[in-house]
């Protein structure tokens, strides 16, 4: 089961509000490379793993959800404060129409979160190798949307969420090792 | 929003995420590198720190878990704000 906890894992400070940012930020929210697509991928493939690499999975899964966390608060402190006006200049006249100020998980062009974004073999070598190719995509989105925002707070944040991107990317990397020397020794006997 | 959110709840709730930070990088680290006994003694001092930090957090500024992992004073003080992204 999973317990919540009452704080975010790393804090999240903006230092104004920024609608577009927000737009492109929900990328990370219900897009196909995505926190949300990140945490299901993982905690998805756990069940048929190998079992030395069941507790990454986990763990990596269960902080995807942290890091989507994160990113809500992004997105709800860029545009708590907004009018309907400014978030029409952003881009976000057809959110708002639809939802509100409420989040959604959809990506940044509005296209609604789908499990296609997510792939699931089987096969222990082509998820992991699906895994760390996905973080990788998420870091070079996070580089995107630092790039394209000026507020220092934010860009704190975000460069958090970038570097875990490559730990995460590093430990699924190991855990292919870890399953290939499985192999091998099962080969040898 | 809350009268409790003072400069000391800043710092506390930075320390314990400094401390939890370290313990996921362990975490992860150990996952894959399970037998590294530094790295063990490492994540079981740093979790008893993080015990104790947590502690201290949740008498003053109230229960950071749920379903039993944390006591409450009355009244039921989980629904109480601030919320994570409200602070
Ligand atoms: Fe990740």
């Amino acid at each position: 089961m999973w317990i919540y906890e009452k704080k975010l894992q790393y804090p999240v400070r903006v230092s104004k509000c920024c609608p577009r940012t927000a737009k492109y930020l929900v990328e990370q929210y219900g897009g196909a490379d995505g926190e949300l697509s990140a945490a299901l991928r993982y905690l998805n493939q756990r069940y048929t793993i190998p079992d030395k690499v069941v507790g990454l999975l986990t763990d990596i899964g269960t902080e995807e959800f942290a890091h989507l966390e994160m990113i809500a608060t992004m997105i709800y402190k860029l545009t708590k404060d907004a009018t309907p006006q400014q978030l029409q200049e952003a881009g976000l006249g057809e959110h708002y129409a639809n939802h509100d100020s409420a989040l959604y998980y959809n990506n940044a062009a509005g296209v609604p979160w789908t499990a296609a974004y997510i792939a699931s073999k089987g096969d222990p070598l082509a998820d992991l190798y699906e895994d760390i190719a996905a973080e990788e995509k998420a870091r070079a989105t996070y580089q995107w949307i630092i790039d394209m925002t000026d507020d220092v707070d934010l860009q704190d944040s975000l460069k958090f969420l970038r570097e875990r991107e490559i730990v995460h990317a590093m430990r699924f990397k190991e855990a292919v090792e870890i399953i290939k020397a499985d192999r091998d020794t099962k080969k040898i006997y | 929003m809350n009268k409790k959110l003072d400069a000391n709840y800043y710092s506390k709730l930075l320390e314990l995420q400094q401390l939890d930070f370290a313990l996921v990088e362990l975490t992860l680290y150990l996952d894959t590198h399970p037998n590294d006994l530094q790295a063990i003694q490492q994540f079981n001092q740093l979790a008893q720190q993080r015990q104790q930090c947590a502690h201290q957090f949740e008498m003053q500024y109230g229960p950071l878990l749920q379903f039993g992992h944390s006591y409450s004073k009355y009244p039921w003080q989980w629904i109480e704000t601030p919320w994570p992204w409200q602070v």
